[in-house]
């Protein structure tokens, strides 16, 4: 299996400092919040990457870096080879750019109200001087809507078409990579199940390897060949669906999945977890989990554990066995 | 439950009249809530189940209006009382928890205010009394040092932090009513997790009434006692929650149940219901769920449309499943 993505050492460091006066005369140090830290994994073509976490674990972060939306502190993100971040020559820049689609999570807010779909859908391949000629009508048939969709506005639409058509306009620029933020989770459950079988349609079509972010552990379970559950910016643990669910590892992931309610969990007492994420401007050192950790050790407190292998699977915990 | 209900829908109709004609998002909907107990509310958007809870608290924004049925609270008729009077009621009786805990607390002033402004408004006490009171039911709903928070304002909490004190503050005049309009929508499963137990915990040992309304088949499983599946302003199914979850009668509760991620563990695709939810200026004759219904029938496509009372009482369909064809 070749690999697509690679990710290597990926950190973004946000600057959230007061303004530079104010820090003067208010005497604070600069405030730096780390979204992303230190976090590799490989994405190999035609597999589906699912990352989990809680708001705040930096999923999203990771996600606009792999499309080259923001530019990584430190580490690197090399789709087929290429690093955006650093490659000079424009040529392969461009390239890999149009391998690279985005679908984002709100459809409401992701479609031009002004165009008409045909535009909208058009416009990564005639941004870049092609042909969008006919384009909009079959790849509105594709995702299942009708060809003559293609005069209307998004407003005409309901949420589930218009993610239809935020698909469908990731889709016009022939990508190999396409980045979902959380593209279900705006939308019924009914619906849901649309939308994700037609996204697993379209992977087997098109041939497509999609980095797939969601907070939603039973859509990632349904959906991906490997997850990987971020904390704080971490990258926790990283497994199969199945080893995930029936094994997990890592005691964040034990948390979340006891968490998570169950359809056949009736009236069940669960102990709820304890605490939240803690403030990322100002993360607890070692492992940081630690103060939520039901088995957390003084060397929790001290030592960052790194991710290792433990029966087929990556988690970065002391104490995993 | 022998006990008379706490809350009781009778036919409760909701208009709204617009120039393309009158639409009916609630329509003849009827249920009962019993002290202690907590209904499930579920559906998809637009299926009316925010303007039931809200016809019920008297916040319907014009022009939608009460245009039939009985709501009655504790053996009296609310539905009909003059603004002042239901004013009275509101926050009394029932109490609200929104989805968003941001925006339902007033920025500007501290969480204790809040608090004491709601308990005098509505309990006879003093407000010394109405501070202490505020702070125990800070420290009820999990707030670590009440005392010391009391004064803070919303912002400095995180999102669960401010769901805690939006429940407190929805308690705290000891309503016999709780309306929670997707309390966990907006915040993390681990949060989600430690807010139901709250909710759940509060209402048993206050004997609260609580209409939860949600549109995840997971937090109904666990919460509710009873569950009510709305669709497209019609109750099309309601039952004990076990039942209704594992043995739907409704086709349209077997296709939600069927196309959430977890009923299709294993399998390659989802189950899906085709098309969508009609609009509601273009519902069609008889059954609105008949045109993606595979068990649709001539009957169903004749007015007047099934209901549970005309059915057998749990599902509002002429041909409801049985139980064991259902969850295949």
């Amino acid at each position: 299996m070749t690999v697509l993505v690679r990710i290597a050492n990926l950190t973004r460091i946000f600057d959230v400092s007061k303004p530079l006066l104010n820090r003067v005369i208010e005497r604070l140090p600069k405030a730096l919040l780390t979204a992303v830290s230190d976090v590799s994994f490989d994405i190999p073509e035609r597999q589906i990457y699912a990352l989990v976490g809680e708001s705040g674990s930096g999923k999203s972060t990771i996600g606009k870096m792999v499309v080259g939306l923001l530019r990584p502190s430190d580490g690197n993100v090399e789709i087929n080879g290429i690093d955006l971040a650093t490659e000079t020559d424009a040529d392969r820049i461009e390239i890999v750019r149009s391998d690279i689609q985005m679908i984002f999570q709100d459809p409401y807010a992701s479609l031009n109200p002004r165009w008409k779909v045909r535009d909208i859908i058009a416009e990564p391949v005639t941004a870049r001087g092609g042909d969008g000629k006919g384009l909009a009508e079959r790849l509105l048939e594709q995702v299942g809507l009708s060809a003559e969709d293609a005069g209307k506005y998004p407003h005409e639409f309901s949420g589930g078409q218009r993610q239809r058509i935020c698909i469908a306009r990731a889709l016009a620029s022939e990508p190999k990579l396409i980045v979902c933020d959380e593209p279900t989770s705006a939308l019924d459950v009914s619906v849901q199940a649309q939308v994700l079988n037609l996204m697993s349609d379209l992977k087997d079509e098109f041939g497509l390897t999609y980095l797939f972010i969601s907070h939603d552990l039973t859509v990632v379970q349904h959906m991906a060949d490997t997850i990987g559950v971020l904390y704080l910016g971490r990258l926790v643990e990283e497994s199969s669906p199945d080893q995930l669910f029936d094994d997990p590892k890592h005691p964040y992931t034990q948390m979340l999945l006891a968490a998570a309610p169950k359809m056949d969990g009736f009236g069940r007492e669960v102990e709820p977890p304890k605490g939240e994420i803690p403030d990322p401007i100002n993360p607890p050192p070692g492992c940081a989990f630690h103060p939520r950790c039901p088995i957390a050790v003084d060397r929790c407190k001290r030592e960052r554990p790194e991710l290792r292998t433990l029966r087929g699977a990556r988690v970065a915990c002391h104490l995993a066995e | 439950m022998t006990d008379a209900p706490t809350l009781s829908v009778r036919d409760l109709t909701v208009e709204i009249p617009t120039r393309a004609g009158v639409l009916r998002p609630v329509d003849q909907v009827s249920y009962d809530i019993a002290p202690g107990e907590i209904l499930g509310v579920v559906g998809e958007s637009g299926a009316g189940k925010s303007m039931t809870g809200n016809a019920v608290i008297g916040l319907l924004d014009r022009p939608a209006q009460i245009t039939g049925g009985e709501i009655i609270l504790n053996g009296a008729r609310i539905d009909n009382l003059p603004y002042d009077r239901m004013r009275r009621v509101r926050g009394k009786q029932i109490g609200m928890v929104f989805q968003d805990p941001l925006t339902s607390l007033n920025p500007l002033l501290p969480i204790g205010d809040q608090l004491t402004e709601t308990m005098l408004e509505h309990l006879n006490i003093s407000p010394k009394e109405a501070r202490e009171r505020a702070v125990a039911a800070l420290e009820e709903v999990g707030i670590p040092a009440a005392r010391d928070r009391i004064d803070s304002y919303p912002h400095e909490f995180s999102g669960g932090m401010r769901q805690r004190v939006v429940i407190a503050l929805a308690l705290c005049a000891e309503p016999s009513l709780v309306i929670a309009d997707e309390p966990t929508t907006a915040l993390d499963v681990s949060v989600q997790a430690q807010i139901i137990a709250l909710l759940k915990r509060l209402c048993r040992e206050r004997g609260t009434a609580v209409m939860l309304v949600t549109h995840d088949m997971g937090v109904i499983a666990e919460a509710a006692d009873r569950v009510a599946v709305m669709y497209a302003g019609r109750l099309a199914e309601i039952g004990p929650v076990r039942e209704v979850l594992t043995r739907p009668r409704h086709p349209y509760t077997d296709g939600l149940m069927g196309s959430t991620p977890l009923a299709s563990k294993g399998l390659d695709r989802l189950r899906q219901i085709p098309g969508a939810m009609p609009r509601l200026g273009a519902l069609p004759d008889g059954c609105a769920f008949h045109p993606r219904c595979p068990r649709a029938q001539d009957r169903c496509r004749q007015n007047p449309g099934p209901t549970i009372a005309a059915c057998d009482g749990q599902a509002a369909c002429w041909f409801p499943l049985e139980r064991t064809e259902a969850a295949e």
